[in-house]
């Protein structure tokens, strides 16, 4: 299996089709904002998403440019910043379907997704309006149960054809080093391919130690890496950079009205990238 | 002299007296007061408690991801956790998905996070929210994220233990589905209460009144408990404890 080294992080979003599955981790992970950017300069459409577990920025972002046609999550916000102005206005309008789920759900999911196995089941959720509501669930009895009964819920595995995250950095072989975030593990074991930016590509193998070998996700779980150094930007990452506070809140002023939002797409997204693709 | 109980400082005692016994507390995102709560609890306890804050850099012991909150708690090693809610209604059902007729509901919150799972495994859910309002407090939430009570033949170890609002303290009779006040807070009354909530619950007829923090209890909060607040909700502790 070969990794590609993109030149930049347009050419690693081009890999995404129109009507992608398209899977994202919450955003402490590790947003990849560079990367959300330029997939909404490529023009890609009707994205179909799913976060791992919550999601923020990028789903508000991919939301808001009319790139979405639906998005399976356990909670989409802006955090310190409040709700997601763009993505809850689409959810009023009807202009995305939406999934509800819950954080276990979708960590079960994408378990299965990674044993490869067709379904997974878990406990609790049975009652809520978020288990009326997914028609692709199912409750059935516990099979083991002595006497019968226990009904315990379904969930069928989640294989998303692309995950894209923002990693800290990964060497020539695909190696990446997702350290503590080990949700990036598990969400690139379920997807069929995985796009990686990173701070940095780096010279020797990273595998070579026990010690950094324990925080890595190997290269054969990776399609595509990009170095997009500041790539989480204007999100915070780790412990490289904090936020960008001013940019974030203006964002969420700009982003309570249609033209503030489109008049920050166009200045941050499309103006701005000319300068980022550049 | 100390300065007089802060509201939030009232909220972080209330909260921590509900948490003796625990072991283990997990806390959710933004969850500065409960944060507290925990990290007074802690403080306080003769015996180790553990807590996890969730997605906080060094606030919590998970090196699988936050999976591991779900499943520690499944196998019955979290004791207490705390969830909120857009709309809590008298059968302790919370709704974090919006207002209005789903899935295009006129006011979108975020969503059902972990609450759907939480709220069955964990024995002490306590539910906490500081606005006591008949928008939050409604005869019946417009989507459940997670109900307040199950049939005999679900599995559910966890659920609602207690409440805690910015008026007052609660309990819940899972048998009978209903809230009980058990205190209210100082400076305000029943009748404060009742008209700001959606939903009959039980109480005396003159109810107690929630104990203001003693002095020792007020000093672990404006000392350990802020400064290690800080570290997860910086904004909150600088807002709060501007001394610390």
């Amino acid at each position: 299996m070969t990794i590609e080294f993109c030149d930049s992080v347009e050419q690693l979003m081009a890999k995404v089709p129109d009507g992608a599955h398209l899977a994202f981790a919450k955003d402490l992970a590790g947003a990849p904002m560079a990367a959300v950017r330029a997939l909404i300069r490529a023009g890609t459409k009707d994205l179909r998403i799913v976060t791992v577990p919550t999601s923020g920025w990028p789903v508000e972002l991919l939301v808001g440019a009319g790139v979405v046609s639906s998005v399976e999550t356990s909670g989409i916000s802006l955090g310190e910043y409040g709700g997601a102005p763009r993505f809850n206005a689409a959810i009023k309008q009807g202009a995305i379907s939406i999934k509800d789920a819950t954080c276990p759900a979708i960590y079960a999911a994408l378990q299965a997704g990674e044993k490869g196995i067709p379904f997974i089941p878990l406990r609790g959720v049975i009652g809520s309006d978020v288990q009326a509501y997914r028609d692709d669930w199912k409750v059935i009895d516990n099979p083991f149960a002595e006497g019968g009964g226990d009904p315990v819920l379904l969930l069928p595995a989640i294989r998303p054809e692309i995950a894209v995250f923002h990693a800290r950095r990964a060497d020539r072989n695909g190696n990446v080093y997702v350290g503590i975030q080990r949700e990036l593990t598990v969400l690139a074991h379920a997807a069929q391919e995985t796009l990686v930016t990173v701070e940095e590509i780096v010279d020797g193998d990273l595998m070579a130690s026990e010690e950094s070998a324990a925080a890595m996700l190997p290269g054969v779980y990776v399609s595509a890496v990009a170095e997009a150094p500041r790539g989480a930007w204007p999100l915070g990452f780790l412990d490289m950079y904090t936020e960008d506070e001013a940019h974030l809140a203006e964002y969420a002023a700009l982003a309570r009205s249609d033209e503030g939002f489109a008049s920050y797409l166009l200045r941050e997204v499309h103006v701005a990238g000319e300068l980022e693709s550049a | 002299m100390a300065s007089p109980c802060l509201p939030e400082e009232l909220l972080i005692a209330t909260l921590a007296r509900l948490l003796e016994g625990c072991r283990t507390i997990a806390v959710g995102v933004s969850s500065p007061i409960p944060g507290s709560a925990a990290l007074l609890a802690k403080e306080q306890s003769r015996t180790p408690v553990h807590v996890d804050v969730l997605e906080s850099f060094g606030g919590n012991s998970f090196t699988e991801g936050s999976v591991e909150l779900f499943d520690r708690a499944a196998q019955g090693r979290v004791d207490a956790f705390f969830l909120g809610g857009g709309q809590i209604d008298g059968a302790a059902n919370i709704n974090l998905v919006g207002v209005g007729d789903y899935p295009a509901t006129k006011v979108r919150w975020p969503g059902s996070f972990g609450s759907a799972y939480l709220y069955f495994m964990v024995p002490r859910v306590i539910l906490f929210r500081e606005e006591h309002t008949r928008r939050v407090f409604v005869p019946n939430v417009d989507f459940i994220s997670a109900p307040g009570v199950s049939g005999e033949e679900i599995y559910r170890p966890g659920g609602p233990h207690a409440m805690v609002t910015g008026l007052g303290r609660f309990s819940f009779d899972k048998a009978r589905a209903r809230f009980r006040l058990e205190s209210v807070h100082p400076g305000y009354t029943l009748t404060d209460i009742a008209e700001n909530t959606g939903f009959d619950f039980d109480h005396d007829d003159v109810p107690a009144e929630t104990p203001e923090p003693d002095a020792a209890t007020l000093a672990a909060i404006r000392g350990p408990v802020a400064e290690e607040i800080a570290k997860s909700y910086p904004k909150f502790a600088e807002r709060v404890f501007p001394a610390a």
